[in-house]
């Protein structure tokens, strides 16, 4: 029992990191129908930033603030640069775009920062919590309330203020929120940061336990994207359930089967969801009227 | 207007003469290729031994090259990439025709190439760390790490010391940590130990508590190994504290650098690992034969760098010093074959991996005694032995 609740444990942690950056893949897909594959650039860019900015001396919470200021700030201008100019083009290409984003992000990291692996205290220690005879890290407890802070925050902005309901409005259709006096170029440039800001939440919260390079984002994306599919895109309620889910289904294969398969469980579980319900758990039936 | 014009072209021509005089002598520089994973997933390799082979060079010109001629490094990235590594070895054989290659950082790309060199007979010293890279000798095929057998026995002579017969082990599936991994399985039966216990995790994983319970929860272990590099190690040693496991913890050598204590911070204490005396220098006694060898590279590499050493440069340290060395005694710089031959009969060097005595039967030369078994304590390493 104790090795399962470990399992339990070890799964819950993990998965919500991919909950957050399934959380980010939510918003910005919310906002443009684009899927930005640099979300996993941002929880690296997160974690990278507080080590270097926590080295020079800032105390952690504000190492951790100016990281994820930072990050937001990164995802204001990769939508100006890179997805503003190709408006017209199709979903498809901007989804490319953001896929070389990744690639140039990772780059100007390994020359800003460097190509070691880094990290930074825990914020509460190191002294884990023993519970029925499993143990939890403090700093899970961390990831755990940080996920689902940013999920209730970002549930709220989405359901109950007009700011969130214009970002809705405008991936439904672009032009009929501009007449209706939304702007969506600053919807865009919004949802942009928000989702930095989330993902360089979670890279701020889970290093203390996972370690960051230069190089952890591409893995990190593929799970929340994963993640974010099981739930069903655009959910943020689906974001987190997704993300809980691979987590505990590659802890559990891990823990029951062998590390060798906890890779293949969640992309498995991707490949189930697109052929049985492509929809996603918690998506809503896409419907083509004709 | 018309003299001055003469005067210039006159100049002009003289200059240009002189230049070809001078430039005649650098014909006969001793090209060195190398290819190494300076960047990418292996870069903790290849950044190091790229910034010290350039090191050695200046060092070596400065002081008039070898047997009186510059030495010139043709230097490749990688980025660890097995096909990118064939590719460079290509060039470097057929269009930078060098005399003698240094390199391949990981025991991937090293594979990769050798059979290039093996066809063109153009001496290679592998900086990487599996086996099967010596094993069988191949003719051109040099390495200057120890090898993962090696650090098995190592680890294992220290456990059968300390009477433990029933370990567990839980290692990276990249090609370093399954390598060792089959090594270790193949020689633990040597010193009668059985494993019985058996855990892999991925290169990116960042989290083992799952495997190192069911670790945990198998009857009658007694230690546990872990071989791997990079950033699992590191989570291992957090996680085995996290889970409060009691047995002793084995890492590799391939996590022998100050970075992995700095990443596993006080989990770290105790864990135990075969490692190069370059490690623990300042640790060394005083008639130990390498303590000026590695005590110089130190210097000279924090100097040049202002980065701290670790044992992964001390590699390429080694290959270059004994490439200079062989030609020096074979006194040629073109020749391969001599040059080859010169290598296989190394004799008596001391380099930051241990003294090495290579023969037609072992291409590497180094013996169990390179190896120092350290523990971590209170933040640095100690011998213990």
């Amino acid at each position: 029992m104790s090795e399962f609740l470990q399992f339990v444990f070890s799964g819950l942690t993990v998965g919500a990191v991919y909950a957050l950056v399934a959380l980010g893949f939510t918003i910005i897909y919310n906002a443009s129908s684009v899927v930005n594959f640099a979300q996993g650039e941002f929880v690296m860019l997160g974690g990278m930033a507080t080590v270097f900015i926590f080295d020079a001396g800032v105390p952690i919470w504000g190492a951790a603030a100016l990281a994820i200021l930072l990050t937001a700030t990164i995802g204001i201008l990769l939508n100006k640069l890179a997805i503003e100019p190709a408006r017209g083009a199709s979903v498809v290409n901007l989804i490319i775009i953001t896929i070389g984003a990744s690639i140039f992000l990772r780059g100007l990291a390994q020359i800003v920062f460097d190509k070691q692996i880094h990290r930074f205290p825990a914020f509460s220690g190191d002294t884990p919590f023993n519970i029925a005879g499993a143990t939890l890290l403090p700093q899970s407890i961390w990831v755990l309330f940080g996920a689902a802070a940013v999920f209730i925050g970002l549930y709220a902005f989405f359901t109950r203020t007009l700011m969130g309901k214009a970002v809705l409005a405008t991936a439904n259709n672009r032009l009929a929120a501009r007449l209706v006096g939304i702007n969506t170029n600053f919807i865009m440039a919004l949802s942009f940061a928000l989702s930095a800001a989330v993902g360089a939440t979670a890279g701020v919260l889970v290093t203390p336990i996972t370690l960051t390079s230069y190089d952890i984002g591409v893995m990190l994306a593929l799970k929340g994207f994963a993640a974010a599919m099981l739930g069903g895109m655009g959910n943020p309620f689906g974001a987190l359930v997704g993300g809980l889910l691979i987590g505990l289904i590659e802890a559990t294969t891990a823990g029951y089967l062998s590390s060798d398969y906890k890779d293949a469980a969640a992309f498995i579980v991707i490949l189930l969801t697109l052929f049985v319900m492509p929809q996603g758990l918690f998506g809503q039936k896409s419907m083509e009227r004709v | 207007m018309k003299l001055k014009q003469v005067v210039k072209t006159t100049t002009l021509a003289a200059a240009v003469s002189a230049m070809t005089a001078l430039a005649t002598p650098a014909l006969a520089e001793v090209l060195i290729g190398s290819t190494l994973a300076i960047t990418g997933r292996a870069s903790f390799l290849g950044d190091p031994e790229a910034k010290t082979l350039a090191m050695l060079v200046d060092e070596i010109n400065a002081a008039g090259g070898i047997n009186g001629e510059p030495v010139r490094l043709i230097q490749y990235d990688d980025g660890g990439d097995p096909n990118k590594a064939r590719t460079f070895a290509t060039r470097l054989v057929e269009d930078d025709e060098v005399v003698a290659v240094i390199g391949g950082s990981t025991t991937g790309t090293t594979m990769a190439m050798v059979p290039i060199f093996e066809e063109a007979e153009v001496p290679f010293i592998s900086l990487a760390g599996a086996v099967a890279i010596i094993d069988p000798v191949k003719k051109w095929v040099f390495k200057t790490p120890h090898t993962d057998r090696m650090a098995c026995e190592k680890i294992f002579t220290d456990m059968q010391a300390n009477g433990i017969s029933k370990i567990g082990m839980i290692s990276g599936t990249g090609g370093f940590g399954k390598s060792m991994r089959g090594q270790c399985m193949d020689v633990a039966g040597d010193f009668d130990i059985e494993i019985v216990a058996d855990e892999t995790y991925g290169p990116s994983d960042s989290d083992m508590t799952p495997q190192l319970t069911n670790i945990k929860n198998t009857d009658g272990i007694q230690a546990v190994v872990n071989p791997g590099f990079g950033q699992g190690p590191a989570i291992v040693t957090r996680n085995y504290r996290q889970l409060g496991i009691d047995l002793p913890l084995y890492q590799s050598h391939g996590v022998a650098s100050k970075s992995f204590i700095e990443l596993a911070g006080d989990a770290a204490e105790g864990v135990r690992l075969p490692a190069a005396a370059l490690l623990v220098a300042n640790n060394l006694a005083e008639d130990d034969p390498q303590k000026p060898v590695v005590m110089k590279y130190i210097e000279d590499y924090q100097t040049a760098t202002g980065e701290p050493v670790s044992t992964f440069g001390g590699h390429a340290y080694d290959a270059f010093k004994m490439l200079a060395a062989a030609m020096e005694t074979a006194g040629t710089t073109t020749d391969s074959a001599a040059i080859r031959y010169a290598l296989e009969n190394t004799s008596g060097f001391i380099g930051t991996a241990g003294v090495v005595n290579m023969s037609p039967d072992d291409h590497l030369g180094l013996d169990l005694s390179a190896f120092k078994m350290l523990e971590i304590r209170d933040g640095d390493w100690t011998i213990i032995e």
